[in-house]
């Protein structure tokens, strides 16, 4: 760990002018500064700030404080209730310890479990641009087979983003220069292309306050997470899916995929190819066409493409087996 | 000297007896308290408030070099830094079991990330920032990271765990000529003990005098080890290891950690502590090598094996002669005339293969147990027959009789119990939903071993015993059974005995390895306990056999003296030895043992759940049945973690070990592991050990994962020859109407 200067921000407007990295509760942040793939020079501790609120919005959804754990949100229950999907999202995630001290603005900006990341002495473009890429060509069971560059085969490791990414949830920020803006979460993440260290859209000293969610999703909530243990392991492929039926017909449907990419990954095409249509076996089997077809494998991840189609598959006709 | 050679099976003793009533029970642990309640000191919490130095391990950052030099002033000049250190002498790895000495890295690295400079300094946070601050030149040689193009180029060598081959007859043209020919290869992956205490030392020199605490199994050959690592005599090392978290064959030989501190605490002129990071642990100790395994069986066409070979690649590092000893259970498990037993090297430039958990079994069952489940579907014979009719009335090797042997009475328990004859009888024809249910069973065999060891038992005036012995207890249970031992040979309510371990000032112990520890240590006890009872006889004035030892009175005739009585104020110190003799020649000696496996297989995923596992066992005497269930529970998960998910992985390309941590080393969580069901079978082994008892620590993991794996067979109709069975390897296999069941 590189010694670095620690100061605490008093209040949410001057934590950006701190400029400093924003630590809370460190779960990933401390791991990385330990083996020096972080070197940030100056933290700024956000942990007093009163963000550990869940209020209720004036169009019916709830705004979840940037400082809200895991273990909370997950336990809340207007988010057991109407974000059922966030919930199991959530509990699929990490190990209990870590779901008490990650928090929602921390979760959103977890980097990538590479193994070729975490090793300072392999190339790695994310941790040291035009570095190259250990992963291509290695040890990539792990890795997306959607959205990849030449730079970059990374994925993103978070359950609860690819909810939040199904709900069209709003991430709330404050700028440094004290400036708020709303970031869609489907418009918060970067795919790697040729700048693989740049995830998201926030700008330095941005701080994540809030992450507000629309009014709750009716039909069927399912998260389902398919990994190589039972508990506290990252997807190897993770459908989050909201499933409205009317009259033995798909109404609504949303689908968010973890595992699989950069970013928590959603395609409108799969949603509207089921939009009024009966379910059945060929209907799921397009929407996987149409998911995974610009799908690329990199050898040790290529079954991830018949997995994701199996698993969609599987979802899809559970969550619509009522109908 | 009282020593007892095991020449003669054992008659009836005071533990047969049972007087005292203790021997075999489920007692608690001896040290459970101090360890629940943080308060029994690991190696790295020693010396609390001296003024002390730490150490961090500064990795060769590359596959495999020649190390050209070391920059080490930008970390000298680091405020807080005490010391770098470097030089030819410096540790490759861990040493190798029982070896005298650890290899050097000689101006070379020989693994990715191997050890090449130590960083000491006024605090951990500063070694291991300034450790990033030494630049390693260096010019990179080619390496050989992967054994699978080199197959074929193995070498038989006579420094593994076993002779390299084994053989009988002509196997060659006993196969050729079978009515029925197996020919099938497994292979299995590299694994890592992954220890939950990471290898960790503490050294201080006090002149010319060192001690060291740190993590190790077998504290003798330790302190030689560690002794020629920094270039001194033994008899000026004094190696403390009282309390050990899980060793599973990482900690036979020293880790790295242990010159390292010593070197560093020398040259920084304090002591050092050096605390191995997971990392580090991963990539600079020592892993169990990945294996392909050739097995051939050939039969009768009415299902009896005439011949059995089983033959393995395996790598090492250079310099390095100890191999997976995969074939272990081959030679004399299942019956056939003609043998053929081999395993090779495969030179390969990746950290250092050595010992862990079972070393052989745990990786040759994988292999040799799912044969045999092959073997019986093809012959249309259920698994539990198919075993018993080929079940040997002797050693088929060398032909020499079993010491005992209580495999069918362990496979025909297990089945009953487990509802075997309930299985589906056609692979993937039961069906739960989404899930896809089999069973399957496996048998156990851990080939037993007692080694020299010997304790001092000391009574005091007050009639209270310790038992003193370098010995060590990697949290199998040590303390406790030797606890045991002494209370129910002397006769003495357990809290009247105390126990003693891990201290190389005490008398010279086996150690812990190969689940030789408690019969070994152990039946040092019960020897230096027969001396002490020879001396209240004496002091009595009867015969020993005479005398009945109870609640720390002698009875005899009916005289009942307290044991204090008898001291009259003396302090009693008796050394007892005990030492392997003819019984190990004139028979085979081993434990027995069966797997039943109930597994779920996600028919959408591929996922499995293992819903039940049933262990039943036979290892001579149990000494505590609850440490001894313990170590089969510890058996039946290593087993999970081997069947479904753990996986070493390294990139063939560079040598580096890639999944170096536990997040993403998987190793079994609580959810993956279902209630267990352990059964432990009476046996008395009256030629392994005068406890009449046999090891029992690695028994479990043999064969278990193999169980899981012939269950995923029965559910899924898929045989996957390649560990771990995970998803991707299930998937083509799995039906294709994804959802219908949903």
């Amino acid at each position: 760990m590189r010694p670095f200067e620690y100061s605490r921000a008093g209040n949410v407007s001057e934590a950006g002018a701190l400029a400093g990295r924003f630590i809370a509760g460190g779960t990933n942040l401390l791991d990385l500064m330990k083996l020096e793939v972080e070197t940030p020079e100056k933290l700024v501790d956000i942990t007093r700030l009163p963000l550990r609120e869940i209020e209720e919005t004036v169009d019916g959804g709830l705004r979840i404080g940037a400082l809200v754990t895991n273990s909370d949100l997950a336990a809340e229950p207007r988010i057991r209730r109407d974000y059922e999907v966030l919930s199991r999202a959530l509990l699929a995630g990490a190990s209990g310890q870590l779901r008490n001290k990650a928090t929602t603005g921390g979760n959103l900006l977890q980097r990538t479990r590479c193994s070729y990341f975490y090793e300072t002495s392999q190339p790695c473009n994310k941790r040291e641009p035009g570095s190259g890429c250990g992963a291509i060509g290695g040890f990539n069971r792990i890795h997306a087979i959607l959205g990849t560059s030449e730079k970059c085969i990374a994925t993103h490791p978070s359950d609860m983003a690819v909810a939040m990414r199904l709900l069209d949830a709003v991430v709330e920020t404050l700028k440094a220069d004290g400036s708020s803006r709303e970031i869609p979460v489907g418009e918060f993440y970067r795919l790697p292309g040729e700048t693989p260290q740049i995830e998201s859209v926030l700008d330095q000293g941005e701080l994540i306050t809030a992450v507000r969610l629309p009014k709750p999703l009716q039909g069927e909530h399912r998260y389902r997470k398919v990994r190589d243990r039972a508990s506290y392991a990252f997807a190897l492929v993770s459908v989050a899916a909201v499933v409205r039926m009317d009259g033995g017909r798909i109404a609504e449907a949303r689908l968010a995929f973890g595992g699989l990419a950069h970013m928590p990954w959603r395609d409108a095409a799969v949603e509207a190819a089921l939009i009024g249509q009966a379910p059945s076996m060929a209907l799921f089997d397009k929407a996987a066409d149409i998911l995974l077809a610009e799908a690329k494998g990199q050898g040790e991840n290529d079954f991830k493409i018949p997995l994701a189609r199996r698993t969609l598959k599987a979802v899809l006709a559970d969550a619509t087996k009522g109908a | 000297m009282n020593e007892h050679v095991m020449n003669q099976p054992i008659g009836e003793t005071r533990l047969d007896r049972n007087t005292q009533g203790v021997i075999g029970k489920g007692v608690d642990r001896y040290e459970g308290k101090l360890k629940v309640s943080g308060k029994a000191p690991y190696a790295y919490e020693h010396l609390i408030g001296e003024k002390v130095a730490y150490g961090f391990v500064v990795p060769g950052p590359v596959g495999r070099a020649k190390v050209r030099s070391i920059d080490t002033s930008r970390a000298m000049a680091e405020p807080g830094v005490l010391a770098v250190v470097t030089g030819d002498g410096l540790p490759r790895s861990s040493a190798q079991p029982m070896s005298p000495a650890g290899q050097t890295m000689d101006g070379e690295i020989f693994h990715y990330n191997q050890p090449v400079a130590l960083v000491v300094a006024e605090s951990f946070e500063i070694a291991r920032h300034a450790s990033h601050l030494v630049k390693v030149d260096y010019e990179e040689i080619e390496g050989r990271y992967e054994i699978e193009s080199r197959r074929g180029t193995g070498r038989a060598t006579d420094a593994g765990p076993m002779a390299a081959d084994t053989k009988r007859g002509d196997f060659e043209k006993a196969f050729a000529a079978a009515e029925v020919q197996f020919d099938q290869t497994y292979r299995t992956p590299s694994y890592h003990s992954a220890a939950m205490e990471p290898h960790t030392s503490v050294a201080k020199w006090d002149g010319d005098q060192l001690t060291v605490w740190s993590s190790c199994q077998l504290l003798e050959t330790n302190v030689q080890q560690i002794a020629s690592g920094v270039g001194v005599d033994v008899s000026k090392v004094r190696l403390l290891s009282p309390y050990i978290g899980g060793g599973f064959g990482s900690k036979l030989g020293i880790g790295p950690d242990a010159v390292l501190a010593a070197l560093g605490a020398r040259e920084a002129g304090r002591p050092v502590k050096l605390a191995l990071t997971r990392q580090n642990v991963f990539q600079t100790t020592s892993r169990r090598g990945e294996t392909i395994q050739r097995v051939r069986i050939g039969a009768t066409k009415d299902g009896k094996i005439t011949c059995f070979a089983h033959e393995t690649e395996t790598p090492n590092s250079e310099g390095e002669g100890f191999f997976e000893p995969s074939g272990i259970s081959s030679v004399f498990l299942y019956a056939g005339a003609d043998r053929l037993v081999t395993h090779r090297v495969i030179t390969s430039d990746v950290l250092m293969c050595s010992a862990v958990r079972a070393p052989g079994e745990a990786t040759g069952m994988l292999a040799t147990e799912s044969a045999l489940d092959e073997l019986a579907v093809r012959f249309g014979i259920d698994p539990v027959e198919f075993r018993r009719m080929n079940e040997p009335d002797k050693d088929p090797q060398q032909d020499v009789p079993f010491s005992s042997r209580k495999l069918l009475e362990c496979i025909e328990t297990g089945a009953k119990r487990f509802g075997w004859a309930d299985r589906p009888k056609t692979p993937g024809s039961r069906r739960e939903g989404e899930w896809l249910i089999g069973y399957g069973m496996a048998s156990a065999s851990r080939a037993n071993s007692l080694m020299q060891s010997s304790a001092e038992i000391e009574m005091t005036p007050d009639g209270r015993a310790t038992v003193k012995t370098a010995m060590t207890d990697i949290g199998t249970g040590t303390y406790t059974i030797l606890q045991q031992i002494a209370a129910e040979m002397l006769g003495m309510p357990l809290d009247q005995v105390d126990v003693l371990l891990g201290d190389t000032s005490l008398p010279s112990s086996s150690g812990s390895g190969g689940s030789w520890g408690a019969n070994s240590a152990g039946s040092s006890v019960y020897v230096a306990a027969e001396a002490v009872i020879e001396e209240f006889a004496k002091r009595l004035g009867v015969e020993a056999d005479a005398l009945t030892l109870k609640d720390g009175h002698a009875i005899s005739g009916n005289r009942q003296i307290p044991f204090s009585e008898i001291l009259n104020g003396d302090t009693i110190r008796v050394v007892g030895t005990i030492k392997p003799g003819d019984t190990s020649d004139k028979t085979n000696q081993a434990s027995y043992g069966a797997h039943y496996a109930e597994v779920a297989v996600n028919a959408t995923t591929g996922e499995t759940r293992v819903r039940r596992l049933l262990t039943v066992g036979a290892a001579g005497r149990i000494l505590n049945e609850k440490t001894a269930t313990s170590q089969c529970y510890g058996g039946q998960i290593w087993g999970i973690g081997y069947a479904l998910e753990e996986d070493l992985v390294v990139d063939a390309r560079n040598g580096l070990i890639v999944n170096h941590d536990l997040a993403e080393y998987h190793v079994p969580v609580h959810a993956d592991v279902p209630k267990l069901d352990v059964v432990l079978l009476e046996e008395r082994d009256r030629h392994a050990s005068p406890l009449a008892g046999k090891g029992i620590g690695e028994l479990a993991i043999a064969g278990v994962g193999a169980a899981i794996n012939n269950a995923i067979y029965n559910a899924t109709g898929a045989r996957i020859r390649e560990y771990p069975v995970t998803m991707d390897k299930l998937l083509p296999h799995l039906p294709e109407d994804v959802g219908a069941a949903a």
